[in-house]
């Protein structure tokens, strides 16, 4: 099982991302997370899907993504060769006793405070999945009240766009 | 030119050369229906019994004559009457277009009078669909509807027009069709090695489906099984594709396919796929499947490439080009070994016929093919009759195969068969069991009503015979909701709608009683009684591979 992470360009219309999720039920992906928003033209939107399975499910998946009318670009993003993003905001009790253990973890991970109150602290963080998940498992000795990640978006280095390929 | 959108909506259908359109009116489709009212003298209206007829017979229109089904329903339960036909044509890949009414846009999402969200409904069975809300949007939307269900691989497209968009207006002007997107030309390199695959083959199996008759490659197909000495086998979508009297054409291969079909592909060293997806059906246990040979996949759909089988060569995109690309330059072969060894296949599976004086299936598809014209139209619906129907029914020329494979749609023949006949004009025999045809024989009087040349065979066993088959086979004879304890007087019921009917219990009955059918203009019924006992035979058990096919049952005892 390997994750890979898929860019689709689709046509800004009416239940476009309908289309793309009753697919995946209908062909039985299951996807780790779903990203959707608007694009450098207002004629697309571009959704970034991460997902976890052998090569035959990342064939399938571009396969059947392409078949869809809506969608006008399919690409997989190579993980050496792109770059992800993450980002999550993170409320934690806050307490006399934690409260700077919280606060230089925070840091270290080039966190931010983004609100404050006497028994909660909501931190925003950013980065890979990865660091994103590294950051829960430190926060999780502190109560984890509730949290929000927000999927991958993705995008190719170098000077590229994957539209005009 | 200043038209209602139920103007426009006529106006496209003809624009893209439509004659013939099924559907059932109601009140929020009355626009579109007056608009047909007022130009009957252009376009042909087929009213239905029931919307899922009116779908069924939109798909076998297409079947027959290659032009895309139109079907026409209301809002609401018109529109979901519409689901199965429209799902029976996704899984076969007919090319339809299904117009729905919906309520007016300010009452939609209010739970409004026969208000359905149809264009969700049928978002997984569609290749595409569109809510119109702009009567500016619909002649284009109409245009881009057929261009998507006829292009690449063809499928079902609905289109729903909410009423206050068919009353109001837009400028239109007529426009050219528009052309079908293009099909990727293969690389060259994968035809050199697909050729070179077939060079050195000394046990050639051409396998072709649905996809073959769509790429226009028949006539090629024979050429190129003679120049290579190949033998050819196809898919339940495959018949008719190539005339069952050719010596080299051994016939379906699968789950109930021709022993020697089967067999030959298990033993081919190279399988040459034309437009088959590799079907559960069709393969059996897929890790046993066909391990001793390369295979060549050519089809329309690239999804479909590596997508149930893995292949050595895929091939996608225009199958006409890449066919004749590949069979104008292999080299012509003889395998005589390969010859011979298909040989005593098919006299094996010959002397597993057993000759029977009853009204059998076989002797009943017999007499059938021995007194219809070539260009008859055989029509299914789904079980038992319709294995056979595969199995025995001869055919001579494409297009004469209108089955049901995919979805498997108990209740399809009776709509198809008569939007066959309607399309091709040519006679069209039905054959049924009394279990698929009690699903959807309303359409009876639409047959009545249209005087639909359809002579239907009513294979009457008085039990569902394929699930009873399998549940003497799996289930310990447990049958379970099987036994049909109806009391139905087919030929009855037969007149009640206004069709003649007869009765056969022997083959002389069938025999006298099917001439006089053929000899009568417009609808016909004959009520056959079957043994409830016979089996469809050879048979692969559901997930089971080659080598556990069942050939007999119970000695001699299985016809």
């Amino acid at each position: 099982m390997n994750k890979f992470v898929i860019a689709v360009y689709v046509e800004n219309k009416f239940g476009v991302l309908t289309r793309v999720t009753s697919m995946f039920t209908r062909r039985g992906f299951n996807i780790s997370a779903l990203t959707v928003g608007e694009t450098e033209s207002p004629e697309y939107s571009r959704i970034t899907i991460s997902m976890e399975g052998d090569g035959y499910a990342r064939n399938q998946m571009i396969n059947q993504l392409r078949k869809l009318y809506n969608v006008k670009k399919v690409e997989l993003l190579e993980p050496d060769k792109s770059i992800n993003r993450e980002l999550m905001l993170i409320k934690v009790k806050n307490n006399p006793d934690t409260r700077q253990e919280i606060l230089s973890a925070a840091s270290i991970f080039r966190s931010n405070i983004i609100d404050y109150s006497p028994d909660a602290l909501c931190i925003e963080t950013t980065g890979e999945p990865s660091k994103i998940d590294a950051f829960i498992e430190i926060m999780k000795p502190f109560e984890i009240i509730e949290m929000c990640r927000t999927g991958i978006v993705a995008l190719e280095r170098g000077s590229g766009s994957i539209l005009k390929k | 030119m200043q038209m209602t959108g139920a103007q426009i909506i006529i106006e496209t259908l003809i624009e893209q050369g439509v004659d013939t359109v099924f559907g059932y009116p109601g009140g929020q489709v009355l626009n579109i229906y007056d608009e047909l009212y007022k130009n009957s003298d252009r376009i042909n209206h087929v009213l239905a019994a029931h919307e899922q007829g009116a779908s069924h017979a939109a798909d076998g229109y297409f079947r027959a004559t290659g032009k895309t089904g139109v079907v026409i329903a209301t809002s609401g339960p018109g529109a979901t009457n519409l689901v199965t036909g429209i799902a029976t044509a996704m899984l076969d890949s007919v090319p339809m277009v299904a117009i729905t009414g919906n309520v007016p846009c300010d009452l939609i999402g209010r739970d409004s009078f026969q208000e359905i969200d149809i264009t969700g409904i049928t978002l997984p069975i569609t290749k595409h669909n569109y809510f119109v809300n702009d009567v500016n949007q619909l002649a284009f939307t109409i245009r881009e509807a057929f261009q998507i269900a006829r292009s690449g691989r063809p499928g079902p497209v609905l289109i729903d027009v909410p009423k206050d968009v068919q009353v109001a207006l837009a400028e239109f002007e007529n426009e050219p069709i528009f052309e079908k997107f293009q099909n990727s030309i293969a690389p060259e390199e994968k035809i050199a090695t697909a050729i070179e695959m077939i060079n050195e083959a000394k046990r050639p199996y051409i396998y072709i489906g649905g996809g073959a008759i769509g790429a226009d490659v028949q006539k090629g197909v024979e050429e190129l099984a003679e120049k290579i000495d190949a033998v050819i086998g196809c898919s339940l979508m495959g018949l008719s594709a190539v005339p069952t009297d050719n010596p080299r054409f051994l016939g379906m291969q699968g789950m109930h396919g021709h022993y020697a079909s089967s067999m030959a592909q298990n033993n081919a060293d190279l399988i040459l796929a034309i437009g088959v997806r590799f079907s559960d059906r069709a393969t059996g246990n897929k890790k046993k499947y066909a391990k001793g040979s390369k295979i060549i996949q050519l089809d329309i759909d690239f999804a479909e490439i590596n997508k149930n089988i893995n292949v050595d060569v895929g091939i996608y995109g225009d199958i006409n080009n890449a066919f004749y690309r590949i069979a104008n330059a292999v080299e012509p072969k003889k395998h005589p070994e390969w010859q011979s060894f298909v040989k005593e296949l098919i006299d094996r599976e010959i002397s597993n016929y057993i000759k029977s004086d009853k009204l059998t299936p076989k002797r009943t598809i017999d007499i059938i093919n021995a007194n219809v014209p070539d260009d008859t139209v055989i029509a299914t619906d789904v079980g038992q009759h319709q294995m056979w129907t595969a199995q025995y029914a001869n055919f001579k020329m494409p297009r004469k195969f209108v089955s049901s494979g995919g979805l498997g749609t108990m209740g399809f023949g009776l709509g198809a068969a008569i939007g066959a006949q309607i399309g091709s004009g040519c006679p069209t025999v039905l054959i049924t069991g009394d279990g698929s045809f009690g699903m959807n024989l309303n359409e009876l009087a639409t047959a009545v009503s249209t005087n639909a040349n359809v002579k239907i065979v009513l294979f009457n066993n008085g039990v569902l015979g394929m699930v009873r088959q399998w549940q003497t086979l799996f289930f310990k004879k447990h049958y379970s909701s099987t036994t049909l304890e109806r009391k139905t007087d087919f030929v009855k019921l037969a007149d009640a709608f206004g069709a003649k009917a007869y009765r056969a219990f022997t083959p002389d009955e069938f025999q006298k009683v099917f001439r006089e059918a053929m000899s009568i203009d417009g609808p016909v019924l004959i009520d056959c009684a079957i043994d409830k006992d016979e089996f469809v035979l050879p048979m692969l058990p559901p997930g089971g591979s080659i080598d556990e096919m069942i050939e007999k049952i119970g000695g001699d005892s299985n016809e």
